[in-house]
């Protein structure tokens, strides 16, 4: 290295890139998101370390080395580019500067220059002290020997060592080099010629090596191979055991792993938490489940199309297609699936302050936070939840004074919980406090107009009178809640979100307000029906079976709708006097038993034409007023068909079926 | 067999030392810029084996031996790259990319002559 | 921005033809003119916006003006196409498919030459139209579509 050819080279090239360096800066100062001129200001940094260390300038390797160290937080995003750090990295361009002009310069005389650097982009890690001057381990041959003699060596190249330049015969005399060799060829792995890759390695060589070889002399013969090939090692006298030591499975799955740690590392660019996880803007989420959304349309009608046709080779494709887009479906969904925890971890503190706010001592208890939801019905479930926690806490909780004359710890409790019951989620809010008092609501609601006088009503129903609009029971209006907006708003919510809400109370011990929600928004599995010429989907989840209608009924009067389903009186509704479908009814009509919540009732259609995947599409506010339709999807066919909202055609139907019977006469 | 051997550096020192240390084991050395440079005259003459280093404007080491890899010229030709990186996945890009071997920066004649001797058949 | 029946220079609009009457939407808010494609009716809704129809594998309300202009309920022709608008209502995006006998042309309507609709004497409520221009000597109805399309708007005429 003492030729003075290269060293004056350097220098000039030093110079250039020093100058390279400075206008980079510059320019960062200008424009401190461009990521090329960053990019270029590492390059010239990098190539400084490289060659500097090459041609000996061992204080400016060092030197750059933790400048570099710095930058590369630079260049991942991990630290800012700020006036204060161009400043101090010009100064460091002219320390670098010096050392190149005059060598003998203090090696730590730099030292002030990089901790000030490395203060300014500090993300948790300090300098790191000095360039590793890495001095690579020559081959020396029959080094180290030791008192092992003969070698078994067996190797096979990975099947693209040849093509990436691989030449197994110099691996062959540079084995030759460390003693006397036996060479075996295995030609096991070859396959027939007809299926025979002229540039891929199919060989094995088996090489009995005698001398005094060290292992270490073996593996570097190997060195740059290592990790892409199959090799077995082991002193002569110890074959059997050797042959266990084979390189394990991983070392060769190392190549295949190295694409997926690139991303890992990409990755950390962007991800802001620690961990494996990674952190996706939403739309993309959205986006890609539209696109789902569009593969489980175009994929029903490939089904369509192998249905009906007699290749048997389309229908398996198509039959692959649809285990592919379901498992697609089911993952993309997964992605968007949140823990509800994130969402329970706020109301701490609103309880804390309902707490404070109201003089009572609430124990808020918790449970279920790993429960998984759609992130949209998440985002959306804040509000409602806030008003249920705070009615519990405010008219649910008795103070403290009532709870002990009736007996109860002085201490209200506050339970939020979640957890699965078959495709949904409920969500409930209760109080140990001294429940619902139907009475009291009885009374509202006759005050506020909502129920005559004296008129029959199921305590159930009569508990859902607190969900209609201008409805409150607060004795006091607080400033926390008893306005009458609030359960409405919760009602409205999570109807729109394809829920359903359960009040249970008991008096004296309490009440429940259980929220039921469809797992996710995006997607239902639907059975598709037929109305007259239209088609509609029910959403399996409320379907319980289907029957004929007996001919006796198809025929019979509309008034009295009835069937008996074994041994249960089950109400029925015909859908195309819903929805006013004209032309003759098909002669054996079907009915769709389906249920919501405790209602269970029948819907009569002209056919059932079987399930299909539903991708939900949200209607327009111009059929906001049509409640009997929570959405429409697309068929196969590109047509839209509307999906049924069981719970509120059933109430549809009763009002008709009201109407009708007020007015003497069918729809 | 070729006696040529590509070196494909933006640092001139370091093409200037390759080129000094190879030439005087008998080879004939071809000097090229950058990937882009590199690429041009890979793909125009016969190699004994090519030196790149890794990190170059343009069209950096890995690109350009993914590249060079794709043209059927490249089959069997030795590609040797320099890094100063200790950093295991960036062999691993590299040698996934179709290369064979490499020298760690910074590294003294002798070795460059023991890799070039370790891989190319010349 | 433009008020109610004042708009600077010119208004850039899309003609179309619902009977002998022309209407100018903003070509602004036009998306896209379609051939006409199935329909789905959507039961009980109102007849103003009694469909949806598949807007390139969107589910798009469409709307019928004759319904609030007072018109006859017409086959289907071949002429029939389908607008498809985006609008601003009460806020939100809105995007519906807006039914016509025919699409004429993209043509620029003198701001001088718009007035005001007239209180009385018209066959539509005057509410929905934000005036009234010439275009070829004949007269042209510009719609509000902000009122038609807003709930407060159509309540009382959806069911003309």
């Amino acid at each position: 290295m003492t030729e003075a050819d290269p060293v004056n080279t350097f220098r000039l090239e030093a110079r250039e890139l020093l100058e390279t360096l400075e206008q980079g800066l510059l320019d960062m100062d200008a424009d401190p998101t461009n990521s090329e001129v960053i990019d270029a200001v590492f390059r010239a940094l990098h190539t400084i370390k490289g060659s500097g260390a090459m041609f000996g300038f061992t204080a400016i390797a060092e030197f750059v080395h933790d400048f570099e160290t710095a930058f590369d937080k630079v260049r991942k995003g991990l630290a800012e580019v700020s006036p204060d750090l161009i400043r101090i990295a010009l100064a460091a361009k002219d320390h670098i500067a010096l050392l190149l002009e005059e060598e003998d310069q203090d090696p730590r005389s730099g030292d002030g220059i990089l901790t000030e650097l490395s203060v300014l982009v500090a993300t948790g890690t300090g300098v790191q002290g000095t360039v590793a001057v890495v001095i690579d381990k020559a081959v020396e041959p029959g080094a180290g020997a030791g008192d092992v003699t003969d070698w078994r060596i067996y190797f096979r190249l990975g099947q693209d060592a040849l093509v990436f330049g691989a030449n197994p015969l110099l691996l062959l005399r540079e084995l030759q080099d460390l003693g006397a060799c036996d060479v075996t060829v295995d030609i096991g792995a070859v396959p027939t010629l007809s299926s025979l890759d002229p540039e891929k390695s199919f060989l094995a060589w088996e090489v009995i090596l005698r001398g005094c070889a060290s292992r270490e002399a073996i593996e570097d013969v190997f060195m740059f191979i290592r990790d892409d090939m199959e090799l077995e090692l082991a002193p002569l006298d110890q074959q059997v055991k050797g042959a266990e030591e084979a390189v394990d499975p991983a070392a060769q799955k190392t190549l295949a792993l190295a694409p997926a740690e690139q991303l890992a590392k990409s990755d950390n660019r962007t991800a802001a938490g620690g961990g494996s996880s990674l952190r996706v803007p939403a739309e993309r989420l959205d986006d890609l489940m539209d696109r789902v959304g569009e593969l489980v349309i175009a994929q029903e009608r490939l089904n369509q199309l192998a249905h009906a046709s007699d290749d048997v080779n389309l229908k398996a494709v198509a039959e692959e297609m649809g285990r592919l887009s379901a498992g697609l479906r089911d993952t993309t969904m997964g992605i968007r699936m949140v823990q509800i925890g994130t969402l329970f971890g706020r109301f701490r503190r609103l309880v804390h302050d309902l707490s404070s706010e109201l003089g009572k001592d609430i124990d808020f208890v918790t449970i279920g936070e790993d429960t998984e939801l759609d992130k949209t019905m998440i985002e959306q479930l804040a509000d409602p939840l806030v008003h249920l926690i705070r009615n519990a806490v405010d008219h649910g909780l008795e103070s403290a004074e009532a709870r002990r004359e009736a007996g109860k710890p002085a201490r209200g409790t506050v339970r939020l919980s979640a957890f699965y019951t078959g495709a949904e989620v409920a969500i409930s809010v209760s109080d140990d406090g001294a429940g619902l008092d139907p009475a009291r609501i009885r009374a509202k609601a006759e005050e506020s107009g909502l129920l005559a006088p004296d008129a029959p009503i199921d305590e159930n129903a009569l508990l859902r009178m607190i969900f209609h609009p201008g409805f409150s029971t607060a004795k006091e209006i607080t400033s926390l809640s008893g306005r009458g907006v609030g359960m409405d708003v919760v009602k409205r919510t999570i109807d729109g979100l394809r829920g359903a809400i359960d009040v249970s109370t008991v008096k004296g011990e309490g009440s429940t307000i259980t929220l039921r929600l469809p797992l996710t928004l995006a997607i239902v599995d639907g059975m598709l029906i037929r109305v007259g010429k239209e088609r509609y989907s029910i959403p399996l989840a409320a379907v319980e079976e289907c029957v004929e209608l007996p001919a006796a009924v198809a025929h019979g009067s509309k008034n009295r709708s009835f069937l008996n389903i074994r041994g249960s009186l089950v109400p029925y509704l015909r859908l195309r006097d819903l929805f006013g479908v004209e032309g003759p009814p098909d002669t054996h009509p079907k009915v769709v038993i389906v249920s919501s919540g405790d209602i269970r009732v029948g819907l009569v259609v002209d056919q059932i034409l079987g399930n299909t995947q539903t991708v939900i599409k949200q209607l327009s506010k111009l059929h906001s007023e049509v409640k009997t339709f929570s959405g429409a999807t697309i068929l196969g066919d590109g047509t839209i068909a509307l999906i049924l909202d069981i719970m509120n055609l059933v109430d549809f139907g009763q009002k008709i079926d009201a109407r009708d019977t007020k007015l003497g006469r069918a729809a | 067999m070729s006696k040529t051997i590509l070196t494909v550096d933006d640092s001139g020192s370091i093409r200037q030392m390759i080129k000094m240390t190879l030439s005087g084991a008998g080879y004939s050395v071809v000097e090229a810029v950058d990937g882009v440079d590199g690429y041009a005259k890979a793909t125009s003459m016969s190699l004994a084996a090519i030196v790149t280093d890794l990190n170059m404007p343009r069209m950096n080491g890995i690109e350009f031996i993914k590249k060079y890899r794709q043209h059927p010229s490249s089959r069997g030709v030795p590609i040797i790259f320099l890094t100063t990186e200790s950093d295991e996945s960036l062999k691993q890009q590299a040698r996934a990319a179709g290369a064979t071997g490499w020298i760690v920066k910074p590294f003294k004649q002798e070795q460059l002559l023991a890799v070039i001797k370790k891989v190319a058949n010349a | 921005m433009k008020t109610e029946v004042t708009f600077e220079g010119a208004m850039r609009s899309v003609t179309l033809q619902l009977e002998d009457e022309l209407f100018a939407i903003e070509a602004e808010s036009v998306r896209e003119i379609l051939d006409l494609m199935p329909i789905t009716r959507v039961p009980n809704a109102s007849s103003f916006a009694g469909g949806l129809v598949n807007v390139r594998g969107s589910v798009v309300p469409l709307v019928d003006f004759r319904i609030i202009f007072g018109m006859e309920r017409r086959d289907l022709s071949m002429d029939t196409r389908v607008v498809v608008i985006e609008i601003d209502v009460d806020g939100d995006t809105l995007i519906a498919a807006l039914l016509a006998d025919k699409v004429h042309d993209v043509t620029d309507i003198e701001s001088a030459s718009i007035e005001a609709a007239p209180k009385v004497g018209m066959r539509w409520p005057a509410e929905l139209i934000r005036g009234i221009g010439h275009y070829n000597d004949e007269f042209i109805v510009i719609p509000d579509m902000g009122r038609i399309f807003s709930t407060h708007g159509l309540s009382g005429q959806a069911h003309i």
